[in-house]
């Protein structure tokens, strides 16, 4: 019953907050939607301890879906320790959220419809998790597209946020056209798009080659590849991330949970649930490490230049999921979803606490309108910095103990591209960094650049925005360091009694229970091994976390001297010496160009893709009048019947008199048919 | 149970027309009321046939067979299988709605307008029960004579044109249709339906009367290139005219394809799968791509309306029990989603008598059931999981990946299109800020309109969410079709491989 009351209760506030919003009033619409996403909050962490802490995963199968032939797709609530994990992330981020919006949005008419829309995000998010096949996965894919869309168009009076919200859904839908191939794909290999079946034929098919598109391919490393697309569209990965900064036209809330914290991190939760197919598929893993490493790496020079406060973290959103997807191509599962969970915390105390700036002044977005504010919002501030070194990777924050796992984790890969990754990954660490102080310093110190009446009325936020930052400010300072050791740890401080029980784990794939009991046995320590289960699975010769706890010191001291002399810099640059960026900015002309226009992706994908949709449906349409009908009806009509007095006939009335004169031909051939040949 | 449950639907509309005729001196109002309560009756009548259906039996049911002309061996043999109940159920489901949408908006020539829509049901009704190949065709062609009276006498400025064009398109495929239907007698000694499947004839013969069926369908469905003749029509059609065959004129080809051409001509289906493919994937993407550029909102769902066909086309000749399902799947919910889409055309139709796009925008501020309405039923056409528009496209989409994955791909980047157009006519419709004086003046949804549309959106999440309330019903006929089909084609070579130039300009 519990698995019930940890989904369902998000969606039955919508519903009651959708359709008797008015009715109810605000207040009541707002207690609802929030009780709602709080119940599945507290449930999600009750069974997180049942789950993941006790390792009894189970599946509810709430009714058949889909079922046409051998396809058979359930609605159902797979909740094992990979989906339990997210449900945590999720309920609890948009609880704070949720709670966050009834101030934020304190003064829109639209409170209501709101706050329902989020409800309706977080339950097609928590279907998302859940799901037990690819099906069901799609519809909270494509659930959470909707639910983004309408939120970034919730302030539908604008054209620019409807325009973001139509980008966001066709470029998530370009993804969604590769997730749908990848499904079709799998239920051609396996004749089911059931998890636990995928799962367990995997290895058999590992040297399968199937036809895609007239050439003969490796068929897992195909379906991985067209299933990559589609996460590639959610997690805004280089490429499909053309939508994320400008998602940033939806309210501020909306970015924190849906644009920052869960719904971009579908992409990884899709390929870490995958993992089991995704072992068998290397070289997709391969293509998975250098997009991500790509990502991170052009996110964070684009980071660099940004103005619009939401804008750099959104871009440094897009730099972390880099992080996260080539920590996935190195078969660090374990390390991607620590990172993300890290990362939805100090990630949506970012977007909340820029929130609670824009809201202290007015709706104003552009750092360079900013400055000195921080004696006016003591509180938002200190958070802010908070999140900024979690983000930063500065040590015994939440980021610190992440990103590390996941830097280490690429180099101990051994293999080019996971070197590649280790690089790109120290060089975004350090434009994080720079970017991170440079959001910090221009918004809060130096000397104030708005004008006095915004200066002298800016004003801290109500309690009921800063206690969802004090929740998401302890998460960022401890989650790193509570949850190393189920995530990504079991065998850097265990010694060499740990290490036996590993390498025993080792040779049977992690997928063993015997061994796992046996620790409990022994009352060891919380291990990856344990807390994972079956939900994850990394074969032995790609266990990059284990070697990760083995790589040389300068591996494991790099990223965080990258961070600290980023935020160094960041100091130098806009606080110590402000005349330096412009300075630079004019040295280096086209690099600052190239950073500052995103790369030109939106540039190109208009003149190649937009630009040439309309077009083509233009000329279609034009065949269609001129072409098709010009030859077919109207040339046999011009031709064959003067049209002219065609048409004058009937517009007098002699429409019957066709009508009925057909009748009768028809009758009259097929009784003459059946009078000659009936009798056969 | 009802004794003749089939004849009941089939005949009670005839008898509505027949008495708003024979009654001298109807007023208007008394001829909506007799052809609304008509049809509501045989609604019903619809449901409880619905609920005596046995889904375990995957051959026809309630089936009446009786002499008819004995001198030429024609028989009034009727029946219904999984494959035409819901095409029975949205025909009677939607004459009453469309009655009810047309109450006011038609003011002129009432009782012949009623009397064309109650005959109409009945020609509907017939097409999809007959199980005689020339009662079949009759009743197919029957439809044709209300529908063109109905976009002729009632439709727009430009009516005259658009009906001569739809009845010299579909005309054109019938007279082929006929012909070949006459051979098959002529060749097999019945005009029976079932019989008909169980024929020796060779692929040659085969193929030659497949092309003259396909001719009818795909003039009916619309297939490209013959699709240009239903945006005009639908332009110019009066609402109830639109809903009705975008509802349900548009599933007769559909449901042609799946009583004629594949179990009467399996071979034949199998040599030209290759071209039916191509000419659905054209559909899709050309069609969506033309949607995308139109000013005139009825144009738009027309258009739209091609592309999602041509989703339907591809998933009959896959041949697999996916593609198939969802074919019947997605010809039903475009029936329920295409039917309300038109009618919310028809809502601000009624009220500011444009369909031009740019002449609306900022509806959602004084429309604001409308705008919830006009959204569900766009992530519907979107095909959203969830909706009813998913469960069709996604099946298809499936099966036709099974056995050509060119196709399938091909046709999946329809599912980027058709949200592109859908999305952004709903933005230019309802967001925005309010451009227009009178726009901005229209009242929301009436109680009737809101009456109406309701149960259609309610049905498109129903069975967007419970698909299986439908399939149970449709799979096992589908199943055996596809054992029959696959059957025939043992033994015979496959012809995959065989140009299909030839063949297409045959």
């Amino acid at each position: 019953m519990i698995e019930y009351f940890a989904i369902f209760p998000p969606i039955v506030a919508f519903i009651i907050a959708f359709l008797f919003g008015k009715q109810l009033g605000d207040k009541m619409v707002e207690l609802i939607t929030c009780a709602g996403v709080i119940t599945a909050a507290f449930c999600s962490c009750a069974l997180f301890v049942d789950v993941v802490l006790g390792s009894d995963p189970r599946t509810v199968t709430v009714m058949n879906w889909i079922s046409s032939g051998t396809l058979v797709a359930d609605w159902a609530l797979r909740m094992d320790q990979l989906a339990v994990v997210m449900m945590c992330v999720v309920t609890i981020v948009s609880s704070c959220v949720h709670v966050y919006s009834t101030a934020y949005m304190h003064e829109d008419k639209s409170l209501a419809r709101f706050m329902s829309y989020l409800s309706l995000f977080t339950f097609a998010m928590l279907m998302l998790v859940t799901a037990d096949n690819l099906i069901q996965l799609f519809f909270g894919w494509e659930g959470v597209g909707v639910a983004s869309y309408l939120l970034i168009g919730f302030w539908n009076h604008k054209d620019s946020a409807n325009a973001a919200a139509i980008k966001a859904f066709l470029v998530n839908r370009v993804g969604d056209f590769g997730l749908a191939l990848g499904i079709f794909a799998c239920f051609m290999l396996f004749d089911s798009v059931q998890f636990d079946v995928l799962f367990a034929n995997a290895e058999a098919l590992k040297d399968a080659r199937f036809n895609f598109f007239g050439f003969d391919l490796p068929a897992l490393t195909t379906t991985c590849l067209l299933l990559f697309i589609g996460a590639m569209g959610k997690s805004a990965q280089l490429g499909l991330h053309t939508w994320l900064p400008d998602a940033m036209e939806g309210p501020t809330p909306v970015s924190a949970l849906i644009h920052a914290a869960t719904m971009v991190t579908a992409g990884v939760f899709l390929v870490a649930r995958m993992s089991p197919v995704f072992e068998y598929a290397p070289d997709a893993l391969m293509v998975v490490c250098i997009v991500g490493a790509c990502t991170a790496f052009v996110a964070a020079t684009i980071g660099l230049t940004q103005f619009d406060i939401k804008r750099v973290i959104a871009y440094s959103t897009m730099s972390q999921l880099g992080y996260m997807f080539f920590a996935l191509g190195v078969s660090a599962y374990g390390a991607a979803i620590f990172h993300l969970m890290t990362h939805a915390f100090f990630k949506a105390l970012l977007f909340l606490g820029a929130g609670s700036v824009i809201h202290a002044l007015h709706h104003e977005q552009d750092m360079r309108n900013m400055g000195g504010v921080w004696k006016k919002i003591p509180a938002t501030y200190v958070m802010m910095w908070i999140g900024s070194l979690a983000l930063c990777g500065v040590p015994f924050f939440a980021g610190y103990y992440s990103k590390d796992i996941i830097l280490e984790s690429a180099f101990a890969d051994h293999t080019s591209f996971g070197m590649f990754a280790y690089w790109m990954g120290i060089m975004a660490a350090f434009m994080t960094a720079f970017y991170s102080g440079r959001l910090l310093f221009m918004t809060f110190h130096g000397k104030p650049r708005m004008d006095h009446h915004t200066f002298d009325h800016a004003h801290e936020s109500p309690p009921a925005m800063l206690t969802p930052l004090v929740i998401l400010t302890v998460g960022a300072l401890f989650a790193g360091a509570l949850g190393y050791e189920g995530f990504v740890g079991g065998s850097r401080a265990g010694g060499h009694e740990t290490e036996t029980h590993v390498t025993q784990e080792l040779e049977v794939e992690h997928t063993i229970e015997a061994p796992v009991l046996k620790e409990q046995d022994h009352g060891l320590e919380l291990n990856r091994f344990m807390f994972w289960g079956d939900s994850i699975k990394v074969l032995p010769e790609n266990d990059t976390v284990e070697g990760a706890h083995h790589v040389p010191e300068w591996v494991k001291l790099l990223p965080t001297f990258a961070g600290v002399l980023g935020l160094f810099l960041s100091w130098l640059f806009y606080s110590r010496y402000t005349g330096l960026p412009a300075k630079v900015v004019s040295t280096f002309k086209g690099i600052h160009a190239l950073f500052f226009r995103k790369w030109y992706f939106d540039e190109a994908y208009d003149v190649v893709f937009v630009k040439n949709a309309l077009r083509a449906g233009v000329l279609f349409w034009k065949s269609d009048k001129n072409i098709v009908d010009g030859v077919g009806p109207d040339g046999v009509a011009a031709r064959s019947l003067n049209i002219g007095t065609a048409l004058r006939k009937f517009q007098t009335g002699y429409v019957f008199h066709y009508a009925f004169v057909m009748l009768v031909g028809v009758i009259g051939f097929i009784s003459w048919f059946f009078y000659k040949f009936g009798g056969v | 149970m009802l004794a003749n449950i089939l004849s009941y639907q089939i005949f009670l509309p005839l008898l509505g027309a027949l008495a708003i005729i024979a009654v001298p001196k109807l007023s208007d109002t008394a001829a909506r009321w007799i052809a609304l309560a008509v049809s509501s009756v045989v609604f019903v009548i619809s449901l409880l046939m619905l609920k005596d259906f046995d889904s375990t039996n995957a051959g026809f049911q309630f089936v009446e067979n009786s002499s008819w002309f004995p001198a030429l061996n024609l028989k009034y043999h009727v029946g219904v299988d999984g494959i035409s109940l819901y095409f029975v159920l949205l025909s009677t489901f939607l004459t009453p709605i469309c009655i009810i949408s047309c109450w006011h908006a038609i003011d002129k020539r009432v009782k012949e307008f009623m009397v064309a829509f109650l005959i109409l049901e009945t020609f509907m009704v017939g097409t999809f029960v007959a199980l005689d190949a020339i009662l079949f065709y009759v009743f197919f062609e029957g439809v044709l004579l209300p529908m063109y009276l109905i976009i002729g006498v009632w439709g727009g400025k430009r009516r005259v044109y658009a009906s001569f064009k739809f009845f010299l398109y579909t005309l054109l495929g019938s007279v082929l249709m006929l012909v070949a239907l006459l051979y098959l007698y002529y060749a097999t000694g019945t005009t029976d339906i079932e019989a008909l499947a169980n024929n020796d004839l060779t692929r040659d013969v085969q193929i030659w009367l497949w092309l003259a069926f396909f001719a009818s369908f795909a003039v009916k469905m619309p297939m490209w290139p013959v699709h240009t003749w239903l945006p005009d029509a639908h332009v110019e059609a009066p609402t109830a005219g639109s809903v009705i065959l975008a509802g349900v004129l548009l599933k007769m080809g559909g449901y042609g394809f799946l009583r004629f051409s594949l179990p009467i001509l399996p071979d034949a289906s199998a040599y030209f799968t290759d071209f039916v493919f191509i000419l659905s994937i054209i559909a899709i993407v050309y069609t969506a791509l033309v949607a995308l550029v139109q000013e005139d909102m009825k144009k738009l769902i027309a258009y739209s309306s091609v592309s999602h066909m041509g989703f339907v086309t591809l998933g009959i000749f896959t041949g697999t029990q996916q593609g198939v399902d969802g074919a019947m799947f997605q010809m039903l919910s475009h029936g329920i989603i295409s039917a309300a889409l038109f009618l919310c055309v028809g809502v601000v139709y009624d009220r500011l008598h444009t369909r031009e796009i740019a002449r609306y925008g900022g509806l959602v501020k004084n429309m604001p059931k409308y705008a919830t309405v006009f959204m569900i039923l766009t992530l519907g056409s979107v095909g959203l999981p969830g909706t009813s528009g998913f469960v069709g496209e996604f099946l298809t989409l499936l099966g036709s990946f099974q056995v050509n994955t060119y196709a399938a791909v091909f046709a999946t980047t329809g599912v980027v299109f058709g949200a592109a157009y859908m999305l952004v006519l709903y933005r230019k419709v309802i967001f925005g800020e309010p451009k227009n004086a009178d726009a901005s003046a229209m009242p929301d949804l009436t109680k009737t309109e809101y009456g109406y549309l309701v149960p259609l959106c309610i049905m498109v999440i129903l069975f967007g969410v419970a698909p299986s309330l439908v399939m149970k019903n449709i799979s096992p006929s589908v199943a055996k079709l596809l054992e029959h089909y696959q059957a025939s084609q043992d033994g015979t070579e496959t012809y995959a491989n065989v140009d299909l130039k030839e063949a297409g300009n045959d």
